[in-house]
């Protein structure tokens, strides 16, 4: 454990200077102190331990030998076979392209909505209660209401043919993402409005009423300033929105079984599937190369905090 | 411009702004609410489908049940209907689910023995870890951080055959402890909760070890009474979270007597949709209670919480 303190050259300036002596004398008393704070870290730790960082250990070690039995290690062999394994490129396709839709669709739309809220428009706590309701909506009767919309002679045939177009099986049809996209959308869009509602009732007043005063036009001060005070709160947003883009198996799976439609299987398919047919060492190879693709994007999503943390302070 | 007008003008153009901004807010108020209709609908269609009785459900549904009980095929209409009100106010499906099969009763309650522990533990056990890395801010302890951020995003499938192997080794497996143990352990709460810690400033931790405060009472008499919103937060996402588990406990569970209601609730969905909507609407009702009573809390609770890096 390194000490800041310790480590910052020597204050020169005379103000600051008569500081110095107390900061060496404390430097030992921090040093005790971060030992102690760790005694709270402790329980948590030997759980995450036993309960994820081990366990995660031996899925790495999995990922590259022949299998759990044998123990024989292979390289890198595991991974070139589920690399050409064309299941397994189907589920990364699909996990990216509903990732890539259904995130930033979440994140935009929860975005007007928290700016639309925020205006002194009437019954709005009514409305925010509303949007945030799905929420409590268990797993189960979503599933079953989106069968009877979306089921070959459900509701959104019906709405649909009133345009004048035929019945889709929705769910069988490639149009099979887009309904559990909606899905998502509906479920997650209410949280996500709240944490932007929030992170918009901290930006300054004073910042928002000298801009006003100064005759900034609202969409400037919206590009401006607003959005670059919910930068950061964006970020946050994003984040939450993956995870639980990844949670979207449990409906997907639910409607549609371990065998969906080609556009609705998924890497968590991949890998239930290679689980129950116990095929270890392929579960564990498409794991880890998913490990590796998180952490490349957690990364880019933390250098742009700091980024943003800068900007900020400017 | 407005220089040039007079008084009288000034006055007029400020009100006809006002009635302006009026109507702009009447105008988006309705926008915005054809689509919170639309966000209710399925909320407000499990409660009133409750309330039909069998032969209405499978009249309604059939086309998509059709698997169920065959004498009520006779109704079935060829098309689905989304029906809101029932013809008659029925309570057969509460009857079925609570009185004549008490095994709904028991699922409840697994459900209940379930979860709160998870919610509880897991509350305790973050609240510790994030005291430690708010105040400890050294490159190892952000390294831990980071693991724990990158386990919190990985899907359940990740650790699939490691966390069934560990609750074998451990001898949990089949006993709630095989859920309620990993559930406790769950990276989620330490990642909002350390985010808020962190912005604790430092100068009230000096002040109190001024005054003499110990770790402890620094944690339980400071960190903790300002962290109270972000708790409750916290708290509810992590109940709905595990109140509606599915994952778990099919896989860790042999004894389905011994499954909660969430998974209970997805198969009943196939057989008998009137029921499920029935004991759908009561399951609701734990989630409701706590979302009603502290919906401000999630709302006040998250108010920091921007950034990833806490």
């Amino acid at each position: 454990m390194k000490d800041r303190a310790m480590k910052s050259p020597a204050p020169t300036d005379a103000v600051v200077k008569p500081r110095k002596p107390r900061h060496n004398r404390l430097s030992k008393i921090q040093r005790a102190e971060r030992f102690t704070v760790g005694w709270f870290l402790l329980p948590s730790l030997i759980g995450m331990l036993t309960f994820y960082i081990v366990p995660f250990i031996v899925v790495i070690f999995y990922s590259f030998v022949d299998s759990p039995i044998n123990k024989e290690f292979v390289f890198f062999e595991n991974f070139t076979r589920i690399l050409k394994n064309s299941a397994f490129q189907d589920a990364c396709a699909n996990t990216i392209r509903f990732s890539l839709t259904a995130v930033p669709l979440a994140v935009i739309l929860s975005l007007l909505l928290a700016i639309v809220l925020e205006r002194n428009i009437p019954y709005k706590s009514n409305l925010r209660t509303i949007f945030l309701s799905p929420m409590l909506v268990p797993v189960a009767s979503i599933i079953l209401i989106w069968q009877v919309v979306f089921h070959y002679n459900g509701v959104a045939n019906e709405i649909i043919a009133l345009f004048g177009a035929g019945p889709i099986d929705w769910l069988k049809s490639d149009y099979s993402q887009l309904v559990v996209v909606l899905l998502f959308v509906w479920k997650n869009v209410g949280y996500n409005m709240i944490l932007f509602m929030a992170a918009l009732s901290n930006i300054p007043r004073d910042v928002l009423e000298v801009a006003t005063l100064e005759g900034a036009s609202s969409w400037q001060i919206f590009y401006k300033i607003k959005l670059r005070y919910l930068s950061s709160s964006i970020l946050f947003v994003t984040l939450m929105s993956l995870i639980n883009s990844f949670k979207i198996f449990r409906e997907v799976y639910l409607l549609t079984g371990k065998y969906p439609y080609d556009s609705l299987y998924l890497l968590q398919h991949f890998m239930n599937n290679n689980f129950l047919s116990l095929d270890y060492q392929k579960l564990s190879a498409a794991a880890v190369l998913m490990t590796i693709v998180m952490i490349v994007i957690i990364g880019v999503l933390f250098l742009a905090d700091n980024k943003i943390e800068e900007d900020i302070e400017e | 411009m407005s220089k040039q007008l007079t008084l009288d003008q000034q006055r007029k153009r400020r009100v006809f702004n006002k009635k302006k901004q009026v109507f702009l807010n009447w105008l988006t108020f309705f926008i915005i609410a054809v689509f919170a209709v639309i966000f209710l609908l399925p909320t407000v269609l499990t409660i009133t489908n409750s309330f039909m009785s069998t032969t209405e459900i499978s009249a309604n549904y059939g086309q998509i049940f059709s698997n169920a009980s065959s004498d009520a095929k006779t109704y079935i209409s060829d098309k689905v209907n989304l029906k809101f009100i029932p013809d008659m106010v029925s309570f057969g499906q509460y009857k079925t689910a609570f009185i004549t099969s008490p095994a709904y009763l028991l699922k409840f309650w697994n459900s209940v023995i379930l979860t709160i522990p998870i919610v509880v533990g897991q509350i305790i056990m973050a609240a510790g870890a994030s005291y430690c890395f708010a105040r400890n801010r050294s490159k190892l302890m952000n390294a831990i951080f980071f693991v724990y951020v990158i386990l919190m995003l990985m899907p359940y499938q990740v650790t699939l055959v490691p966390n069934f192997l560990v609750a074998e080794w451990l001898h949990i497996k089949d006993t709630y402890w095989s859920i309620i143990l990993p559930g406790i352990f769950a990276p989620f709460s330490v990642f909002i909760l350390t985010k808020f810690m962190r912005r604790i400033p430092v100068s009230v931790v000096e002040a109190a070890k001024l005054d003499g405060a110990g770790e402890f009472r620094i944690f339980t008499q400071i960190f903790l009474p300002l962290c109270k919103g972000t708790i409750y937060s916290v708290a509810i996402l992590v109940f709905i979270d595990y109140w509606n588990m599915v994952e778990q406990p099919l896989i860790m569970l042999d004894d389905t007597e011994t499954y909660p209601l969430s998974v209970f609730l997805s198969e009943v969905n196939t057989n008998d949709a009137g029921l499920a909507f029935a004991v759908a609407t009561v399951y609701m009702i734990p989630a409701l209670l706590i979302f009603l009573y502290s919906e401000d809390y999630l709302v006040e609770g998250i108010a920091y919480s921007g950034g990833i890096k806490g």
